[in-house]
């Protein structure tokens, strides 16, 4: 294994943080595009600003705690059949 | 159009017996182009019912096409081309032909237009990816037996409702049904066991990753889908659909996100997938059937894609644990990169054909007005994007160093891969040629910026949540439970205990037996054995005396006693 700085480009401390920066620009324009553009909400919650953003990110958070809640229930090791 | 004498499957069915017999170059030519002669005819079938034969009094139809059967006899073609052309390097040929035969029956399924000739085909697919499976890994023997046996109880369900329907209707024509009796019961069982529905979809996650690294990639194309075509052929609006496959769509997201295994995270998300399918064939309008129908089409090709680059992983290194892999972007970038489209694709990313296929479904649920069902939608295409868009390529190609550095797979493999790249974001940029071979007209435009900026919202945002909580989501040793823990743990305890319970109970009972018979036996023995009272001989002087006293004591009475006197 490569040292971190002389590792391939992209796994380089410089590059991520730089991807980071460049992800946040991303999201903010993405955001920031609800401005320009007509959406035809159907159902009012849909029509808040950002919707799919905020509603994409809640999900998501909503989602992993529920299977992490879940796992502590279910999770076995993973030779739990073998024996 | 030329007049076809035989149904385009039995192509691949009759070309998988003698693949066997072909060695070296011939096998792989032979390979390549048994699907491409199938993929051929299927565009030549036109519509109606082509063949008919008569079976025991039945009037069969082996053939008979629509644009909706044509749709995916002509995908599960071409996925038979591009499996074949990434699996060429097989060395068994019996999974080969077993693949073979499996995607000749679900042409078949698709193009079948009665009843019999379905369940027909619906068990020689059960057959051949049975034979897949078994075809995988030192641990698939077991996964396979129970693949088997969950297929062939559907295939009973399936049997016991088309013999009741032909029993009720009197024919046999394959055409939409509502569920009004038990038979079409018993049928919309059978057809949603093979989708992965609940409370069986365990099969799914337990077999399709114990097949070799070829072998899932044919699986994960055929059976669930065959099931979502016979589902848009007879069940289409049958409300109940909607909410299995939103069930479908959850279940798959939840037990990916837990998952370790890089295959096993995919077939939970084959389960997902179906779901927004199952989901969209139980809103049941035209836009909703069309959204489903092309959805299954993209699925096919990107999901055999995904499993295309985990195969190419599989077959380099050996290893499908998360927690073995990592950092395998330096020396596999093709892979990767082909890994990275069809992710995007099964997160619908806009310009990959997932965004023109299973937005339908979703403006499906809005048009009907159906407020619920479509958030949820929503907040399942967030997740997919979590599960599979991300954390499967994350994971195998990014996250951290394992050390491997295995080379890229041979050529034909990163064919296949390219191949299904180029068609996944081929289609996502032109869907017109899809749209056109849908059931019904399109008149939908997926290209508007609302749609483009919405969806970017709820992917970007949800990758930010992704990266966010990559500490939570850190891959452990383990795999979550699921009810196929009732047939492999609580079924074999309960019978062990029930057994040994038996067993006590068999033991006491002889005991018991044994101690009474002993007891009579000795009783007998001592009473009527050679030294018994009863069975010694006496002497005569004995006899004698006793005859004597029995007189005295008789004439001694009848002095005493008043009658004689």
């Amino acid at each position: 294994m490569a040292s971190p700085d002389h590792d391939h480009w992209l796994a380089r401390p410089n590059t991520i943080s730089l991807l980071w920066a460049i992800f946040g620009v991303i999201l903010t324009t993405v955001v920031l595009a609800d401005f320009l553009v007509e959406h035809h909400p159907l159902f009012g919650l849909d029509g808040t600003f950002g919707f799919a953003a905020w509603y994409g990110f809640a999900s998501c958070i909503a989602l992993v705690l529920f299977a992490k809640a879940l796992g502590a229930l279910l999770k076995r090791l993973d030779t739990y059949y073998n024996d | 159009m030329t007049s076809l004498a035989a149904p385009p499957g039995f192509v691949l069915i009759l070309g998988a017996l003698l693949l066997p017999f072909a060695k070296g170059r011939l096998r792989s030519g032979v390979l390549l182009a048994l699907p491409l002669v199938t993929l051929w005819l299927v565009t030549q079938v036109p519509d109606g019912e082509i063949l008919k034969v008569s079976f025991l009094g039945f009037e069969l139809v082996p053939l008979r096409a629509d644009k909706l059967s044509r749709l995916f006899a002509f995908v599960f073609a071409l996925m038979a081309f591009v499996g074949g052309l990434f699996a060429l390097r097989q060395a068994r040929t019996t999974e080969l032909a077993a693949a073979f035969a499996y995607a000749g029956s679900a042409i078949g399924v698709a193009l079948a237009g009665d009843l019999i000739s379905v369940f027909i085909f619906w068990e020689m697919m059960a057959i051949g990816s049975t034979l897949v499976i078994w075809c995988g890994s030192p641990s698939a023997r077991g996964a396979g037996l129970r693949y088997a046996a969950i297929h062939l109880f559907g295939g009973v369900l399936l049997m016991a409702g088309i013999a009741g329907e032909i029993a009720a209707s009197g024919t046999t024509t394959f055409s939409k049904l509502d569920v009004s009796t038990l038979p079409r019961w018993l049928i919309l069982a059978g057809f949603l066991i093979n989708t992965g529905a609940p409370p069986l979809s365990a099969w799914l996650p337990d077999a399709y990753p114990e097949a070799s690294w070829s072998g899932m990639v044919f699986l994960s194309a055929f059976t669930t889908k065959a099931a979502v075509y016979v589902l848009l052929r007879g069940f289409p609006g049958v409300e109940l659909l909607i909410w299995v496959g939103l069930f479908m769509v959850f279940y798959g997201i939840v037990y990916a996100i837990l998952e370790n295994d890089m295959r096993r995270i995919l077939a939970y998300s084959i389960v997902n997938q179906v779901g927004f399918m199952v989901a969209g064939i139980g809103i049941g309008t035209e836009m909703a059937l069309n959204g489903a129908a092309a959805h299954a089409f993209t699925h096919i090709i990107y999901k055999a894609l995904l499993l295309m680059s985990a195969g190419s992983v599989l077959f380099m290194t050996g290893r499908r644990k998360c927690t073995d892999l990592g950092g395998l972007f330096r020396t596999m970038p093709l892979t990767t990169l082909c890994g990275i489209v069809g992710a995007l694709s099964i997160s619908s990313f806009p310009l990959t054909s997932g965004f023109i296929s299973k937005s339908m479904i979703a403006e499906g649920a809005a048009e009907q007005h159906l407020a619920l069902v479509w958030f949820l939608l929503a907040a399942a295409s967030a997740g997919v994007f979590l599960h599979a868009g991300i954390k499967f390529p994350w994971f195998v190609f990014f996250h951290r160093d394992s050390g491997l550095r295995p080379a890229e797979p041979p050529i034909n493999m990163r064919l296949a891969m390219l191949l299904f790249s180029a068609l996944c974001i081929s289609l996502g940029m032109a869907p017109g040629t899809l749209y056109a071979a849908l059931p019904y007209p399109v008149a939908y435009v997926p290209y508007t910026a609302s749609h483009v900026v919405s969806q970017l919202q709820l992917l970007l945002f949800s990758g930010l949540a992704f990266f966010l909580m990559l500490g939570w989501l850190k891959r452990t040793l383990t795999i979550t439970l699921d009810t196929d823990w009732l047939w492999r743990r609580l079924g074999p305890a309960v019978l062990s205990r029930l057994d040994r319970g038996a067993d006590a109970a068999w033991s006491t009972l002889t005991a018991g037996v044994l101690f009474v018979a002993g007891t009579l036996n000795n009783s007998l023995h001592r009473h009527h054995g050679p030294d018994g009272v009863l069975g010694r001989t006496w002497p005569t002087g004995t006899m004698a005396l006793w005859a004597t006293l029995m007189l005295c004591a008789y004439l001694v009475l009848s002095y005493v006693g008043g009658p004689l006197r």
